[in-house]
C-alpha cells in the first residue's frame, strides 16, 4: 500500500497495521475534501488491503478525534450558494450516499479496525468511530450526537449502528437529548472497549493491533463477518429520513444560529 | 464528603492546572469562558477532567446556563 499525505487525512502501512490519520483543523469537520480523500482510502482499502490484519483511524488534532460534518460547508452549499434548480436537497443526498459508501467500506472492511479515540467525538465523528469494531478511547474522549438541536438526526449512519451496538437506555439517551458522555460511561455502555490513559488510545491500539496480527486473517475476517453485520436497509432508510427533515425551515434556522454564532457554546449540546 | 467550599476549591485548582493560569486569579464568581479565554470543545475538556476528578456524571444539559464557577460547584456537590 502506498502511503497518502492528504489536505485533510493521510495514511500509511507498517507491519499489516494501515494507520488512517485525520489532520484537518480545527477538528476533522467533514466537508466535500475530507469526503473526496475518505473515498480514495475507501478504494485503496477495497483494492491494496488484502495482506493487512488492521486499521486504526486516529486523529492528530488536540481538540479531538472529529467534531461532525463541516456544518458551515454544509450551510453555505445549501443556503448561500446561487442555484437554478433550488435543488439543494438532492446535494445534500449526493453527499450523504457518498459518505454511507465510504463508512460502510470501513465497517465492512475485511479487517479487524480500531478508532483510537480523544477529545471530541461529535455527530459525524462519532458516527465515524461507530465504523470501527472497537473503540480505545483516553481519558479525554467525549461522544455525542447533537443533530436534533439542529432539527436532524444523525446523517452519517448513527442510529443503525448506535442500534446494532448499544442497549436502548444508553442509545436513546444520547439520541433524544443530545448530551455527551466521557469514556468511563461509554465503556460502562459497551461503547469503548478500553479507556487508557489521556495521550495513550494511539499506542494502545497498536499494542492491540499487535495481537491480531498473530492470528490467521481468514478466522479474523470470518468471526468480523459472523459479529458484525452492517445494517444495510436501516442506513438507506436514515439518508431518506434525513433528507424529508432537512427540508423542514427550523433546520435552516438551526444552522443559521450555529454559523452566526458569536456564543463561545456553539459545540454544546 | 466534600463541602461545597472544599468543591468549589478544587474545580477551581483543576481549571487553574488546565488552562495554565495562576489559581489565585480565579473566584467563584468568576465567568469560566471569559476568565479562562476558552471556547465551547474547551470547556468541554474541562467537564471530562471534573467528571473524572469528582466521579460524577454530568449531562450538559444540566449545565447549559452555567458560566462561573460557584453555580458549577453546586452542581457537582448535588451529585457527589
Amino acid at each position: 500500500m502506498e502511503p497518502f499525505e492528504g489536505k485533510t487525512i493521510s495514511w500509511g502501512e507498517h507491519n499489516g497495521v494501515i494507520e488512517l490519520s485525520l489532520h484537518r483543523g480545527p477538528c476533522n469537520e467533514i466537508g466535500s475534501e475530507t469526503l473526496e480523500e475518505l473515498e480514495s482510502f475507501a478504494e485503496v482499502l477495497r483494492t491494496s488491503a488484502g495482506n493487512m490484519h488492521t486499521l486504526i483511524i486516529h486523529s492528530v488534532m488536540p481538540a479531538g478525534f472529529c467534531a461532525g460534518a463541516d456544518l458551515r460547508e454544509l450551510y453555505r452549499r445549501a443556503y448561500q450558494q446561487p442555484r437554478t434548480s433550488g435543488n439543494s436537497i438532492a446535494e445534500v443526498r449526493n453527499f450523504l450516499v457518498r459518505i454511507h459508501a465510504v463508512f460502510n467500506a470501513i465497517d465492512d472492511a475485511p479487517l479487524v479496525t480500531v478508532a483510537a479515540v480523544h477529545g471530541v467525538a461529535f455527530g459525524g465523528g462519532f458516527e465515524l468511530a461507530l465504523t470501527a469494531d472497537l473503540i480505545v478511547a483516553d481519558r479525554t474522549a467525549r461522544f455525542a450526537f447533537p443533530e436534533l438541536r439542529l432539527g436532524l438526526i444523525p446523517g452519517f449512519g448513527g442510529i443503525p449502528r448506535l442500534k446494532r451496538d448499544l442497549g436502548n437506555g444508553i442509545a436513546r439517551d444520547m439520541l433524544f437529548t443530545g448530551r455527551s458522555i466521557n469514556a468511563t460511561k461509554a465503556q460502562t455502555a459497551d461503547l469503548v472497549s478500553q479507556v487508557v490513559a489521556e495521550g495513550e488510545a494511539l499506542r494502545v491500539a497498536h499494542a492491540l493491533a499487535s495481537q491480531v496480527g498473530k492470528f490467521d486473517l481468514n478466522a479474523v475476517r470470518a468471526a468480523k463477518k459472523f459479529i458484525k453485520p452492517v445494517p444495510h436497509a436501516e442506513l438507506l432508510r436514515e439518508i431518506d429520513i434525513f433528507c424529508e427533515l432537512f427540508e423542514s425551515p427550523a433546520v435552516a434556522a438551526g444552522l443559521r444560529r450555529f454559523v452566526e454564532s458569536n456564543s463561545p457554546l456553539p459545540y454544546l449540546p | 464528603m466534600r463541602t461545597l467550599a472544599q468543591t468549589t476549591d478544587e474545580i477551581l485548582t483543576l481549571a487553574a492546572q488546565q488552562f495554565k493560569v495562576a489559581r489565585e486569579t480565579l473566584s467563584p464568581n468568576d465567568d469560566f469562558f471569559k476568565t479562562l479565554g476558552i471556547d465551547s470543545l474547551q470547556a468541554l475538556s474541562l467537564l471530562t477532567r471534573l467528571e473524572n476528578h469528582f466521579h460524577v456524571e454530568l449531562p450538559d444539559y444540566e449545565l447549559q446556563d452555567v458560566s462561573d464557577f460557584g453555580t458549577l460547584a453546586g452542581r457537582i456537590q448535588a451529585r457527589l
